[in-house]
């Protein structure tokens, strides 16, 4: 099977074409024109990753906060992390940094304030 | 609220917000209303904003009688209401000999209709006075009385005195049909109920005709003409001084060049008739025209700096002239019809003819006292360093710049909610203090002034609109949508 | 009247501003003030919570509001005194600063050098002549960004999008997350000015197609949007008639560009450049007005923060030095746009400059394994080979002092771009 994917690590954009073979695993990647190209063709073909970031209401503020991902989590997963950040309850004050959910989606990743809220 | 008023006015455009004004020193209630959710949201808002010199309308005419009575009213009233006017003047600029001819057709009208100070200007005199004017111009009426003014605000300070003198206000009312009653009160059947009045006031300007023809056998009939304008940042000097009209001919009417009363420069309008009087969107055709014949005034135009377009369509009644006083055959009913240019400057000595001729014959008695009118306070940008800091000791909230483009605060913005006829929407504070009319056109201040009005009337955030009915600014909170009745 | 004097003034807590701050700080100027027209430093940075800022200074991946908080941080360690909610009213030429608050009143301060750093902002619909109606729900993504990041509202939830720049693209992907259907990304260029990254992140990866030389050609709602038509545009960038799709939508967002925001600066005869729409500048970031300095966005619009960083550093330092007269400008090298290139900053360099000078510029088109080349007459000052130049990126190239040895200034400074083989 072949993907065609667009490489994001610089301005180029390169077009790589990706081989995979039936258990999905990466057989080779054209169109690259660097190294990197080549890693971020094997990582996005075999488990793309994400950010997620988002803001959630906070009881006692009118400023929502807002936070991330403290890792990338895989892709197929975005929109479950955002239906269980609807269902998180927060109050201020917050830290930079504080956990705000552990282990989103069981990804053993956390959901982290990126700023205070006083 | 009370279905039942001694006079009712349909229509809150200039017209009829001027005549509310002058119905408001009689002893009768009255009652205006609207199909839009503000006054001057039809044609009042959106036209070239001249108060014309008189030269252009045919001696004998009721446009030319009301725009000069109206005109030489302006100075005054404008001084009493603190609305933005100037007497900048115009130049009518010829390209032929056949323009010539015209302009001196012009000339000997405009002094028949008793125009001061008309003359015509060759070339030279000309580009000395407007050195940004096409050189290929040969010839130019200078008209030294022609004057800009900012319609929609005349209106709002028209509707406020008119307020503050007992005259109530509603809007979203569409009139679906008039008729009389047994007793010789009209039924005005209306979207929001049935209304009963004595004396009725048609100043509904497109929807004139119709409504006319419901209450008498002589029967009229409006174009609906539709003008689309570009309106230009304020530039660092005024590319011209004076308002630039082209010389009428066999091509059209032409377009002007302007200043406005707030230093931007405005451009238009083109002229195409339509079906729809509420289709006030611009098109490309219709804007590529009003370009195309810009440049034979203004060679030097550039779009760069333009900021907004917008359209206004004209109430043109097919016999040509304004009909104003009493609608035939049918006794208690008025009206001001077919009012299109020069509507404006003839707007307050229209209401003041049908004043005198409604108190006249329903006779009216004069109120006992009248509220004397509430002037605005002074835009805060317009203010001198000592007034400023005066203002900021006495009212903090001067001290925060809600639109930073037009330099408006938040004491500006407040008082325009709380004005006699509140600005409840973003584009009536936008139009009432200029917050959202400069460069980035409320990019940065829109969020800023729904929270403000919200905090101020107590709306909630998600029922703000841009301009009433159902034009709501959100459509929900992150987590569900807004539930929402039809307001319309 | 109140009347103040500090040694420097800078206008705008965002990023621009707190660096400059910073950098005057550490060259050990004890009397500064910045002030902020928002309730909170941090700027514009404050509603981009999405990640990829800071790569280049901080070597990580930061949101928005974790990248100003650094900043936000070390002014404070270094007791920078930030005034919020205040409003600078004018700028005069010998830097008399007027500016107002809820809490002061009316001020006037002098000071001995201003730094401008007021950002820039969103050019509106008008600013492209759309035709259509004048309906709710036609919003700058900036402001729609405002609205959900920083307010917890919804604007929309059927989205097309006019621009593919980098702030229209993080909203298709914001406003899908939040339960909106982005029908369309719409670009009048044959290229995007987004970073790749974003197009592939933000709209590949949810199935938003992007439309390439197509325009918004009208827009229909009586009270709130609802279509827009979109059309395909020929190489003059006209509509080509016959090509019209209409997406049912309530909401537009434009990301259609960015403009300096510089009132303040013309108020205070500063002379600005039509390539950039910011100031005009020499090499340490001093405008035509003497002690008047600019940087960040309200002096060209950048691509990246870090760059906005690193360019507001060296004109907060320059200010330092400027405050104690330590250098004098003299005779200057003029330096102009070639061919590719757009907006070079700055435009004048110090003849005999002692440290390196970083000249920016935008390209003005795509070019492939193209070379930037900086001249001077038949002097070829520097050639550089890139595998792509792009109007979305920013190119910069540091100058070596020796590299002006022999300029007397008689002959401009020309940068261009060469094209190569496609």
């Amino acid at each position: 099977m072949e993907q065609i994917i667009t490489c994001i690590n610089c301005p180029v954009g390169c077009r790589m074409t990706v081989s995979l073979n039936e258990t999905g695993e990466v057989v080779s990647v054209s169109g690259n024109t660097c190294a990197r190209g080549e890693k971020y063709a094997h990582q996005e073909c075999t488990l793309p990753l994400r950010m997620v970031t988002a803001v959630i209401p906070v009881a006692n503020s009118d400023v929502p906060l807002s936070v991330k991902t403290a890792q990338p989590v895989p892709k197929k997963l975005i929109f479950a992390v955002m239906e269980e950040l609807k269902k998180v309850q927060v109050a201020a004050p917050v830290a930079l940094g504080q956990v705000i959910l552990p282990d989103v989606c069981g990804t053993g990743v956390s959901v982290i304030a990126t700023r205070p809220l006083l | 609220m009370t279905n039942v008023t001694d006079i009712l006015i349909i229509g809150g455009g200039v017209i009829g917000c001027a005549l509310a004004r002058e119905l408001s020193r009689f002893s009768a209630s009255v009652l205006l209303v609207d199909r839009a959710w503000d006054v001057a949201e039809g044609a009042s808002k959106a036209n070239s904003g001249i108060v014309h010199a008189g030269y252009d309308a045919v001696p004998g005419s009721l446009k030319a009688k009301y725009n000069v009575e109206g005109a030489q009213l302006y100075p005054s009233l404008c001084e009493e209401l603190s609305v933005p006017y100037r007497q900048c003047g115009a130049l009518v600029v010829g390209f032929s000999e056949e323009d010539r001819d015209t302009l001196e057709d012009l000339l000997s009208r405009g002094e028949a209709n008793g125009v001061p100070g008309l003359r015509i200007i060759g070339r030279d005199e000309m580009l000395a006075l407007e050195p940004q004017l096409n050189p290929d111009a040969c010839f130019a009426l200078l008209v030294p009385t022609s004057g800009i003014v900012s319609p929609y605000e005349l209106t709002f300070a028209l509707a406020d005195d008119a307020a503050l003198n007992g005259v109530s206000f509603r809007f979203g009312v569409d009139v679906h049909s008039v008729s009389r009653e047994s007793d010789g009160r009209f039924l005005v059947s209306t979207s929001q109920g049935d209304l009963f009045c004595r004396i009725l006031v048609n100043c509904a300007g497109s929807s004139s005709a119709a409504l006319h023809n419901q209450l008498s056998s002589v029967k009229y009939s409006i174009t609906h003409r539709r003008g689309q304008y570009y309106l230009l940042d304020r530039p660092a000097a005024l590319p011209f001084e004076r308002t630039i009209f082209q010389c009428p001919s066999r091509m059209g009417k032409g377009v002007l060049v302007s200043p406005t009363v707030h230093g931007n420069v405005l451009l238009g309008p083109s002229a195409e008739d339509i079906d729809d009087p509420l289709n006030t969107e611009t098109t490309q055709e219709g804007l590529d025209s009003v370009m195309e014949k810009v440049r034979l005034t203004w060679p030097g135009v550039s779009l760069r700096t333009n900021i907004t377009n917008f359209s206004g369509v004209r109430a043109h009644e097919d016999s040509g002239d304004f009909v104003i006083g009493a609608v035939e055959g049918c006794p208690g009913a008025y009206e001001a019809l077919g009012i299109e240019s020069p509507g404006l400057s003839s707007a307050p000595a229209i209401a003041r003819a049908l004043c005198a001729q409604i108190s006249e014959e329903q006779a009216l008695t004069p109120s006992p006292e009248t509220v004397p009118y509430r002037k605005p306070a002074v835009p805060f940008r317009e203010m001198t360093p000592e007034e400023q800091e005066k203002a900021l000791r006495e009212n903090p909230l001067y001290g925060n710049v809600i639109c930073r483009c037009e330099v408006v605060t938040e004491a500006e913005i407040v008082q325009a909610i709380h004005r006699p006829v509140p600005a409840l929407h973003i584009d009536a504070v936008k139009r009432r203090t200029r917050a959202g009319m400069g460069r980035c056109q409320g990019g940065f201040c829109s969020p800023r002034v729904a929270s403000i009005i919200s905090r101020e009337t107590g709306i909630p955030l998600l029922e703000i609109t841009k301009n009433g009915g159902s034009s709501y600014l959100l459509t929900g909170t992150l987590s569900e949508r807004a539930e929402r009745k039809d307001r319309t | 009247m109140i009347r103040e004097h500090v040694d420097i003034l800078i206008i705008g807590a965002g990023p621009a501003g707190l660096a400059a701050a910073i950098a005057a700080r550490e060259d050990g100027i004890d009397s500064i003030l910045v002030l902020e027209r928002e309730a909170m430093p941090g700027g514009i940075l404050r509603q981009c919570i999405h990640n990829g800022f800071g790569l280049h200074r901080f070597k990580e991946e930061l949101t928005g509001p974790e990248y100003a908080q650094r900043d936000i941080d070390r002014a404070l360690e270094l007791k920078i005194p930030i005034e919020c909610s205040t409003t600078v009213l004018s700028v005069s030429k010998d830097r008399v600063v007027t500016c107002i608050s809820r809490e002061k009143g009316l001020r006037l301060i002098e000071a001995g050098a201003v730094i401008l750093a007021m950002g820039c902002r969103e050019r509106p619909r008008g600013a492209l002549c759309t035709p259509g109606t004048r309906c709710a729900g036609i919003y700058s993504a900036g402001t729609a960004q405002r609205f959900v990041n920083l307010e917890g509202f919804m604007p929309g939830q059927r989205v097309v999008i006019l621009g593919s720049g980098d702030i229209g693209l993080i909203m298709a992907r914001r406003m899908t997350l939040q339960g909106a259907k982005v029908l369309a990304c719409v670009e009048i260029m044959p290229f995007s000015s987004g970073l790749n990254r974003n197009i592939v992140q933000c709209l590949q990866d949810y199935d938003i197609p992007l439309y390439l030389s197509h325009t918004v050609t009208d827009i229909q709602g009586r009270e709130r949007l609802e279509s827009v038509t979109v059309s395909k545009v020929d190489e003059r960038r006209r509509p080509i008639p016959g090509t019209e799709m209409v997406f049912e939508c309530d909401t537009l967002l434009l990301s259609v560009g960015l403009i300096p925001e510089n009132e303040l600066s013309e108020g205070a005869g500063v002379v600005i450049s039509p390539a950039t729409s910011g100031a005009v500048v020499t090499d340490s970031f001093e405008t035509s007005v003497p002690g008047i300095f600019a940087c960040g966005n309200v002096l060209h619009v950048h691509d990246l923060v870090d760059h906005v960083s690193n360019e507001s550093f060296r004109a907060g330092h320059a200010a330092a030095s400027y405050v104690r007269s330590e250098k004098k400008p003299g005779l200057m090298l003029k330096v102009e746009d070639g061919a590719g290139v757009r907006g070079v900053v700055p435009q004048l360099i110090r003849l005999a400059p002692q440290e390196p000078v970083t000249l920016m510029f935008r390209p003005s088109g795509v070019f492939r394994n193209a070379s930037a080349v900086i001249s001077c007459g038949d002097k070829e000052l520097m050639r550089r080979k890139a595998m792509i130049f792009t109007p979305g990126e920013m190119a910069a190239y540091s100058l070596k002092p020796e590299l002006f040895a022999g300029l007397d200034g008689s002959l401009p400074l020309t940068v261009r771009i060469e094209k190569g083989d496609e």
